[in-house]
C-alpha cells in the first residue's frame, strides 16, 4: 500500500475551490429567499406567480453575477443557461403530473371484478364495484392481434425493399412511408370507413378497426426495421452470396435471422403506437358495451374506446371510469414500450 | 483419395455463372416489391376512396367548399340547400396548430440544446427516456389531462394574458368564456409535439461537426456563443422540418382536440375565447349524426386534411433530409 510513494497525487486544477463557488452560492440564497420575499410582498400569487419570478431571479442573479465576474457575454450566456433549463424542467412537468394524476385517480378503481366483468348488465352510472372493462380488453386484444398479422409482413417487406432488393424505387418508398406516418389517424378510419362500410356494404366490427390501425402501424414497423436491417453487417450477406445462395436464401436464413430480435422490437414498438388511437375506432368497431368474441362481426369495443365513452357520458362515475380505463391503457402501452426497448437494447442496437 | 473404390470420378459440372437472378431469386423480389410498393399503393386508394366518396360535395360546392364558413344539412320543408364549407375548420386547425408550435417549439428546442450540450452525463438518459415516454402516450390521455387537470389552469393564465395583454385583438375577449379555447388546444398540442421536434432536433444537433464546436470554444466562446455560431446554423434546417413535422401531427390531431375545444362554425381572431375549429375534431363531432350527404362532405374533409398534412410532411421530411445529408 505505502510503497507506491512516488505516484503523484492527481490533481484538478480547474476545480472550482470553495472560495470560487462562494458567490454561486449566495447568488442561489439570493435568489430562493428574493423569490420568497417577492411573492409574500407582492400581489403575485399561486405556483404561477412563484415560477414567474423563481424563473425571472434566477436569470438575473446568475446574469448579474457573470456580467460582475466577467463581461456582457458570459452574462448572455448566464442568461440562455437559465433558460434551457427551464425549457428541460418544462417538458418534464407535464409528464409527471399526467402520470399521477391516471395513478391517484386512476389506481384506485383497480378491482379484480374489472376484469371479470363487462358493461352490458350494469348502469353507466353504477358505482365503479360494479361491471367492469373485460369487453374492452377483449377488443384491444383483437384490434392488436389483427393488425399486427397485416402489418407486420407489409411492414417488414417494404424494409426488406429499401435495404435488401434497392430497387429503382427505393428511394421513393422509403419517401412515401415517411409520409405515410404522417397521417391524421382520422383519415385512416374514414378510408376504412369508405371501403369496409359504404363500399363493401359491412357493418362495423373489430376487423375493420384492425384494418385502421394496421394502416398506422405498417410506417412505425417499416421505418424501424429499415434502421435494424441496416445495422446487419454487409460481410454476412457477402459470405452468403460467396457461398452460392441466391438473394432468397441469403436473406432468409442469414439477415432475417441475425435481425431477429430487432424486427420483433419494431413490430411491439408499432403495437405500442396503435394500442392508444382512439379516432380510427370511432369510426370502424361501433363501440359495445358488452363481451363480443367475433372480430368480424357484430360491434365491438376497445380500451381507448371506453375511455372515450365514458369520457362523453360526463358523470361523476363515468369519469372516474374513464380514469381507471386511462390507467390500464397506459399500463398496456408502456409493457409494450417497456417490452420493446428491454429486447432493443438486449442486442445493443439502436433505438 | 487412397479409401475407396469409387469407380469412374464425375467431376461437378461448374455452375454456370451469370448474374440473371434465379427463379427463387424472381420471386422473392417480385414479393417484396409489391410489399414495398404497398406503402404507395395504400396512400394512393386513400386519396382515390376519399375523393370518390366526396366527390359529390366537391361538384356541388366547388373552391367554396374550402371558403365557406358553414356546415348545414339541407332541409327539404324549407326548401333550403344543403351547404358545406370547411374555411371556418381548416382557419382554427391552422390556429391551434401554429399555437402548439409557438409554445412547443421554443421548450423543444432547449430541450435539445439541454440534451446535447448542458446536460450531465447521468441525466441523458432517463431525459432522453421520459422524451420517449412522453411520445408513447394516446393521444385520449392528452385529451382527458388536458380536460380535467390543465384546463383549470389554462384559465387562469388566459385570463391572465388577457388583463395584461388584452389590447392586443387577438387576446381581446369579447365574452367571459375562457374555458375550451384554442388556446387552450394550442397548448395540449404543444405538450404532444414537443417529443417530436426535440427529437429531430436533438438529432441534427448531434451531426455538427466536432471541429468546429472546437474551434468556437478555443477561441473562446462562451457555451452560447458557441451554439449561436456554430449549432444553429448546421441545424438550423433540422429544427425547421422538426417542427413542421409536428404541425403535421398538430393539424392530424383529432381525439385531444375535441375533448378540450369548443368547434364553432366561424372566423374569431381572439384565441382565448371559447370558439375554436378543427378539421379533424369536427369529423367525429359530425360523424355519429351524420346523413348520406354529409356523409360525403365528410369524406371531402378527411380528403383535405388528408392532403394538407401530406403536404406538410412532404416538406418537412425533404427538409430534414436535407440538413442530414449537409451534416
Amino acid at each position: 500500500m505505502s510503497t507506491n510513494t512516488l505516484m503523484a497525487k492527481p490533481s484538478r486544477p480547474w476545480k472550482p475551490t470553495p472560495k470560487s463557488l462562494l458567490p454561486d452560492f449566495i447568488g442561489a440564497l439570493v435568489t430562493a429567499f428574493g423569490t420568497l420575499a417577492i411573492v409574500a410582498a407582492t400581489p403575485l400569487k399561486g405556483k404561477l406567480g412563484f415560477v414567474i419570478v423563481l424563473i425571472l431571479m434566477a436569470i438575473a442573479t446568475t446574469s448579474i453575477l457573470s456580467a460582475v465576474r466577467k463581461d456582457r457575454k458570459a452574462a448572455l450566456n448566464s442568461t440562455t443557461t437559465v433558460l434551457v433549463y427551464v425549457a428541460a424542467a418544462f417538458v418534464i412537468v407535464p409528464l409527471i403530473s399526467i402520470l399521477w394524476e391516471i395513478i391517484t385517480k386512476g389506481a384506485t378503481g383497480v378491482s379484480l371484478n374489472i376484469f371479470q366483468n363487462d358493461m352490458s348488465a350494469t348502469a353507466s352510472d353504477a358505482p365503479l364495484t360494479e361491471g367492469g372493462l373485460l369487453h374492452a380488453i377483449i377488443g384491444t386484444v383483437y384490434l392488436i392481434f389483427f393488425a399486427s398479422i397485416v402489418s407486420t409482413p407489409v411492414g417488414i417487406l417494404a424494409a426488406l425493399y429499401i435495404v435488401e432488393v434497392k430497387g429503382r424505387f427505393a428511394g421513393l418508398v422509403r419517401f412515401f412511408v415517411q409520409a405515410m406516418s404522417g397521417i391524421p389517424s382520422i383519415v385512416a378510419g374514414l378510408f376504412i370507413y369508405a371501403v369496409w362500410m359504404i363500399g363493401l356494404g359491412n357493418s362495423y366490427n373489430a376487423a375493420a378497426g384492425a384494418a385502421a390501425l394496421a394502416i398506422l402501424m405498417i410506417p412505425t414497423v417499416a421505418r424501424t426495421s429499415e434502421e435494424v436491417l441496416k445495422l446487419i453487417p454487409n460481410d454476412l450477406r457477402e459470405a452468403g452470396l460467396a457461398m452460392g445462395a441466391t438473394q432468397w436464401r441469403t436473406v432468409a436464413m442469414i439477415v432475417i435471422p441475425a435481425a431477429k430480435s430487432g424486427l420483433i422490437t419494431a413490430v411491439i414498438l408499432g403495437i405500442a403506437r396503435v394500442a392508444g388511437e382512439t379516432a380510427p375506432l370511432l369510426l370502424t368497431i361501433g363501440g359495445a358495451d358488452g363481451i363480443n368474441l367475433n372480430p368480424f362481426s357484430g360491434n365491438n369495443s376497445a380500451l381507448p374506446y371506453y375511455v372515450w365513452k365514458n369520457l362523453s357520458l360526463g358523470s361523476e362515475v363515468a369519469v372516474q371510469r374513464a380514469w381507471l380505463g386511462v390507467f390500464i391503457l397506459i399500463v398496456v402501452v408502456f409493457i409494450f414500450f417497456t417490452l420493446a426497448r428491454v429486447l432493443g437494447a438486449a442486442k445493443g442496437q439502436k433505438r | 483419395m487412397s479409401t475407396t473404390t469409387a469407380g469412374p470420378k464425375t467431376i461437378p459440372k461448374p455452375r454456370e455463372i451469370t448474374t440473371t437472378p434465379r427463379f427463387s431469386d424472381k420471386v422473392f423480389r417480385a414479393v417484396v416489391t409489391v410489399g414495398g410498393l404497398s406503402s404507395l399503393a395504400i396512400l394512393a386508394l386513400i386519396a382515390f376512396f376519399l375523393v370518390f366518396n366526396g366527390f359529390e360535395t366537391f361538384r356541388s360546392e366547388g373552391i367554396s367548399f374550402l371558403t365557406g364558413f358553414e356546415w348545414a344539412d339541407a332541409i327539404p320543408e324549407e326548401g333550403i340547400a344543403a351547404s358545406y364549407g370547411v374555411g371556418a375548420m381548416l382557419y382554427g386547425t391552422l390556429v391551434i396548430g401554429l399555437l402548439a408550435l409557438v409554445f412547443g417549439v421554443p421548450i423543444a428546442v432547449g430541450t435539445a440544446l439541454f440534451l446535447s450540450y448542458y446536460a450531465p452525463e447521468w441525466l441523458k438518459k432517463p431525459m432522453v427516456v421520459v422524451i420517449d415516454v412522453m411520445a408513447a402516450i394516446p393521444s385520449v390521455v392528452f385529451g382527458l389531462w388536458g380536460y380535467f387537470i390543465l384546463m383549470p389552469h389554462a384559465e387562469y393564465w388566459a385570463k391572465l394574458i388577457h388583463k395584461y395583454l388584452g389590447f392586443i385583438p387577438i387576446f381581446d375577449m369579447p365574452a367571459n368564456a375562457y374555458s375550451r379555447s384554442p388556446f387552450i388546444a394550442g397548448l395540449v398540442l404543444a405538450i404532444m409535439i414537443i417529443p417530436i421536434v426535440t427529437s429531430i432536433s436533438r438529432e441534427v444537433f448531434a451531426q455538427t461537426p466536432l471541429d468546429r464546436i472546437q474551434a468556437a470554444y478555443a477561441l473562446g466562446a462562451t457555451k452560447w456563443a458557441m451554439i449561436k455560431a456554430v449549432v444553429f446554423p448546421y441545424g438550423r434546417g433540422g429544427v425547421v422540418g422538426g417542427a413542421m413535422l409536428g404541425l403535421g401531427r398538430a393539424l392530424g390531431e383529432t381525439v385531444a382536440v375535441y375533448t378540450v375545444l369548443n368547434l364553432v362554425y366561424d372566423i374569431r381572431i381572439e384565441v382565448l375565447l371559447s370558439a375554436g375549429g378543427s378539421v379533424a375534431s369536427m369529423i367525429v363531432n359530425k360523424f355519429g349524426e351524420a346523413d348520406a350527404p354529409e356523409l360525403r362532405a365528410l369524406m371531402a374533409a378527411g380528403f383535405v386534411l388528408f392532403l394538407v398534412t401530406l403536404i406538410v410532411n412532404f416538406i418537412a421530411n425533404y427538409i430534414i433530409s436535407k440538413t442530414e445529408r449537409k451534416g
